[in-house]
C-alpha cells in the first residue's frame, strides 16, 4: 500500500507550489480557530478562575455542566448553532449562517468549556499554593483572580492550546454552519471531508498531513514561545 | 514576545470579523445536491455566470432531502436538486416557486467487478435488484433521504421488495453523501446504486465497476426552484431568477453540454428555452 | 497628624478550638513593650495560631485579640507576617517586592527606591532580576523578610522563620530581625528553639497546649521561671501534659 508514500508526495508538492486553493482554506483554518481561540480564552479564563476562586449560588451545576460540555459532540453543537442562526431562528436576521463568523461560533461553543474547566482546575491549584500567602500580604479576593490567572499564564498557554487543537480539527460543527462553500467557508478539515467523499483519498490523506503539520507548526511555535519567556521570568 | 503574539492574533481577529472585500458586489446562495458540486459543474458554470452578472453564487452542497429543507428554512436562495415528487410537495406547500428542469443525466448500478449474480447481463433494472435480493447479496444504500436514495426507494417499491426489513442484513444503509457510500461499497464488495456524474468522477473505484445502465426508470431529472420571496423576505429573489434563468438560457445550456471529465459529458441540458 | 500607636496588643479570653480539640484555650495578657517579643513552646503549643489570629488570618471562637481596639484585617499595612515556609509569586526578586507595594498603594514613583533599599537591606541586591522561585532557602527567606519590611511596618509577625535553615541562614536572619528591631518595628516570633529565644527576646510569651503559662521580661524568664513547666522546658525535659 503505498497510498501513505503518494499522499506525501502529493502534500510535498502542494507546499511547495504554494497551491493558492490550498493557502486561502489554510489562511481561513488559522483565522476562524485562532479568533475562535481568542474569543473562547476572553470568556473562559475569567469564567474558569471565578468558578474556582468564588462561592455562589449555582457554581456546582455550573461546574458539572462544563464538564459534561468538555465532550459536547461537534455535530450536536453545529446542528444548535444552525438553528439559532437559521434564517427562520431566533438570530437569523442577522444572515451569519454559511459565513466564517458562524463557524467561530461554533468553534468558541466547542471550546469554551474545554478552556473554562481546565482553567477551573489549573487556578484551584495555584489558589491552594498561594491564598494563604497572598491574603497575608494584603490581597483582596477581587484582586486574587487577577494575579492568579498571570501566575499560572505558563500552564494556562497549554489549556488554551487544547483548545486550539479541537477547533483547527474540528469538522462537524463548521460543515453543517459553515456549509464548506468554496472561496468562503471551505477550510482544512472539511475540505479533506469533501475530498474524501469524492474519492479523492490521496488529496485528502495529503491535506491531512498538511494539517498535522499546520497544527504541530502552531503549536510549538506558541510553546517555544513559552519556554522563552518562562525562562526569562522564572 | 507576548506582545508580538497579541498582536498577531488581534490582526487575525481583525481580519475575520471584517467581512472579506468579495469581488462581486453580491452573492446568491444555492443549495445543490452533492453530485452537480463534486463533479465539478458548478465550479465550472459559476466563474462564467459571475463574468456575465457581477454576481458569485456559494454553493452548500448537500442531499436533497437536506437541500428542500434548508429553503424551506429560508437559509439559501434556491435549491438545485433532483427527486421530482419532493420538489412538487416543496412547492405545493408554498416553499417554492418555479421549479424548472435544467438538465439530466442517469443512475447506474455499480458493484464487485465478478459481478457473482451477473446484473450485466439483465436489461431491466426491476430484474438486476431482484436478482441481488434473491441472492442477498450486500447492496450498500444512501439512507440519507437524498434523491437518490429515493430514487433507489422508489425502484425497490417496483420490485416488491420491502428492503427496509433486511436493514443490516444484506442491505445496508449508510446515512452519508453518495462519495461515502461509494467508499464503503468498495470497501464491502458491495452492489450500489449511484448517479453517473459522481461515479465518473470518483477515483477510489478500484474495487467497483460499472455493471447495469441505460434503462428509463434510471433517469435522473435535475430541476432549479427559487425559494419562496414571500416566505423570506430577504431571499435575494431577483438575483437568483437571473441564474435560473440564465442556466435555462440556451447559453447556460451550452455550457452545461460542454463540461466534461476525461472526454466524457457528465450532464445533459433539457431545459424549456424560453 | 501623629498616626495612632498600634500598642497595645490586647488578649482577652481568647480560645480557639477545631473539631473539639482547644487549640488556644483561654489566653490573656497585654503586650505593650516594644523590641522583640518571643512566643515560645514546644511543638504544638498554639504559637502560629496566636500568630495568625493577630494577623487577621483567623478569626477567635471566644474573646478577642485587639491592637489598640482594633482588630486585626490581613490587609492593614501596618503589620506584615512572614511565614515559615513562604509562597514567592514566578517573578524576579523585585517584581515580588513589587507586587506588595502595587497591593499597599504605594505611590508607584516611590517603587525603585523602596525596591533598592529593601534589598540592600537584606543582601539581595545581586539577586534583584533572578527568579524568587529559583533562591536557595536562606536567599528566599531574606526576600521572605524582604517583602514583609518593604512597607515599613510598625509591627512584623514572623512565624519559626528559621526552622528550615541550616546555622548560617539562622544567624543571617536573626541579625536582620534584631536591625528590624532596632529601627522600631515591633517584632512577635514564634520559635520552639530555647536557644534562638535566649539571644533575641525582649519578653516571652510561654504556651503549652493553648494555654498562656508564663508572660515575662526575658532575664526574668530564664533566670527564675514561676512555673514548674517552664522550668522543666528551660531544662531541656519533656513537658508533661497539664
Amino acid at each position: 500500500m503505498n497510498d501513505f508514500s503518494q499522499a506525501f508526495l502529493k502534500a510535498a508538492q502542494l507546499i511547495l507550489q504554494f497551491d493558492e486553493g490550498l493557502i486561502e482554506i489554510v489562511t481561513l483554518s488559522l483565522q476562524v480557530s485562532m479568533t475562535a481561540v481568542f474569543i473562547a480564552s476572553m470568556i473562559s479564563l475569567p469564567l474558569g478562575a471565578a468558578l474556582a476562586l468564588y462561592k455562589f449560588h449555582g457554581r456546582g451545576l455550573v461546574v458539572a455542566l462544563l464538564n459534561t460540555f468538555m465532550g459536547l459532540p461537534p455535530v450536536v453543537v453545529g446542528l444548535v448553532v444552525y438553528l439559532i442562526l437559521s434564517r427562520s431562528g431566533p438570530l437569523g436576521a442577522l444572515g451569519l449562517l454559511f459565513t466564517p463568523t458562524a463557524m467561530i461560533i461554533a468553534q468558541v461553543c466547542l471550546i469554551a468549556p474545554i478552556i473554562a474547566a481546565l482553567t477551573r482546575q489549573t487556578i484551584l491549584d495555584a489558589n491552594d499554593e498561594c491564598h494563604e500567602q497572598l491574603r497575608a500580604l494584603g490581597a483582596r479576593s477581587s484582586s486574587m483572580m487577577g494575579t492568579l490567572l498571570w501566575e499560572t499564564r505558563y500552564s494556562l498557554v497549554t489549556n488554551v492550546f487544547a483548545g486550539f487543537g479541537r477547533a483547527i480539527a474540528e469538522v462537524g460543527a463548521v460543515l453543517i454552519v459553515g456549509g464548506n462553500i468554496n472561496h468562503s467557508t471551505r477550510v482544512m478539515t472539511t475540505a479533506i471531508a469533501l475530498e474524501t467523499s469524492k474519492g479523492d483519498i490521496e488529496l485528502a490523506l495529503a491535506l491531512g498531513m498538511i494539517l498535522i503539520m499546520l497544527s504541530l507548526i502552531v503549536t510549538s511555535a506558541v510553546m517555544s514561545a513559552r519556554h522563552a519567556a518562562y525562562k526569562i521570568y522564572s | 514576545m507576548k506582545y508580538c503574539l497579541v498582536k498577531a492574533i488581534a490582526v487575525m481577529v481583525c481580519m475575520t470579523l471584517t467581512p472579506a472585500p468579495t469581488l462581486a458586489n453580491s452573492f446568491i446562495t444555492l443549495v445543490s445536491t452533492t453530485s452537480t458540486e463534486n463533479s465539478g459543474l458548478l465550479d465550472y458554470l459559476i466563474p462564467k455566470f459571475r463574468d456575465r452578472t457581477g454576481i458569485d453564487v456559494r454553493v452548500v452542497a448537500v442531499g436533497t432531502g437536506r437541500a428542500l429543507k434548508l429553503g424551506e428554512m429560508g437559509d439559501a436562495d434556491m435549491i438545485l436538486v433532483h427527486h421530482r415528487a419532493s420538489e412538487e410537495n416543496f412547492i405545493s406547500n408554498g416553499f417554492g416557486v418555479e421549479r424548472r428542469e435544467i438538465m439530466y443525466n442517469d443512475f447506474v448500478i455499480a458493484g464487485p467487478p465478478e459481478d457473482p449474480v451477473n446484473i450485466r447481463g439483465e436489461h431491466e433494472t426491476i430484474r438486476a435488484l431482484t436478482l441481488i435480493y434473491e441472492h442477498k447479496l450486500p447492496f450498500v444504500s444512501r439512507g440519507d433521504d437524498s434523491g437518490t436514495h429515493k430514487k433507489e426507494r422508489e425502484l425497490w417499491a417496483l420490485t416488491g421488495v420491502d428492503v427496509s426489513q433486511y436493514s443490516g442484513n444484506w442491505y445496508y444503509e449508510t446515512g452519508a453523501g453518495m462519495g461515502a457510500t461509494l467508499n464503503i461499497a468498495n470497501g464491502m464488495r458491495a452492489y450500489v446504486l449511484t448517479d453517473r456524474s459522481t461515479w465518473l468522477s470518483f477515483k477510489n473505484r478500484n474495487g467497483l465497476d460499472l455493471l447495469f445502465e441505460n434503462d428509463p426508470p434510471l433517469h435522473n431529472q435535475y430541476s432549479i426552484i427559487l425559494v419562496n420571496p414571500e416566505r423570506h423576505p430577504h431571499i435575494k429573489f431577483e438575483e437568483a431568477e437571473l441564474f435560473a434563468n440564465w442556466l435555462a438560457s440556451s447559453e447556460g445550456q451550452q455550457v452545461i453540454a460542454e463540461f466534461t471529465l476525461n472526454g466524457q459529458q457528465l450532464f445533459f441540458p433539457n431545459a424549456q428555452l424560453q | 497628624m501623629q498616626p495612632a500607636p498600634v500598642l497595645p496588643l490586647e488578649i482577652q479570653h481568647l480560645s480557639f478550638a477545631r473539631q473539639g480539640k482547644p487549640l488556644l484555650d483561654n489566653v490573656n495578657t497585654i503586650i505593650e513593650s516594644v523590641g522583640i517579643t518571643i512566643i515560645l513552646g514546644p511543638n504544638g503549643a498554639g504559637k502560629s495560631l496566636l500568630l495568625r489570629i493577630a494577623h487577621g488570618l483567623d478569626l477567635p471562637d471566644h474573646g478577642s485579640l485587639k491592637w489598640n481596639k482594633h482588630i486585626p484585617q490581613p490587609r492593614d499595612s501596618w503589620r506584615t507576617f512572614v511565614f515559615q515556609k513562604p509562597v514567592f509569586l514566578q517573578r524576579n526578586v523585585q517584581a515580588n517586592l513589587e507586587y506588595v507595594l502595587s497591593l499597599h498603594k504605594t505611590a508607584k514613583t516611590e517603587h525603585d527606591a523602596l525596591i533598592r533599599e529593601a534589598l540592600q537591606h537584606t543582601g539581595l541586591v545581586e539577586l534583584a532580576v533572578r527568579s524568587a522561585r529559583t533562591l536557595s532557602g536562606g536567599e528566599q527567606q531574606r526576600l521572605n523578610i524582604a517583602r514583609a519590611w518593604i512597607l515599613k511596618p510598625k509591627v512584623m509577625l514572623l512565624d519559626e522563620p528559621t526552622a528550615e535553615l541550616d546555622p548560617s541562614g539562622v544567624a543571617t536572619i536573626e541579625m536582620l530581625i534584631k536591625t528590624i528591631a532596632q529601627q522600631n518595628t515591633k517584632i512577635i516570633m514564634s520559635t520552639h528553639s530555647l536557644d534562638q529565644a535566649k539571644r533575641l527576646a525582649h519578653e516571652v510569651l510561654f504556651l503549652h497546649q493553648g494555654k498562656l503559662i508564663e508572660h515575662t521580661p526575658a532575664n526574668v524568664f530564664f533566670a527564675q521561671p514561676k512555673t514548674r513547666l517552664a522550668e522543666d522546658f528551660i531544662a531541656g525535659k519533656l513537658l508533661n501534659r497539664i
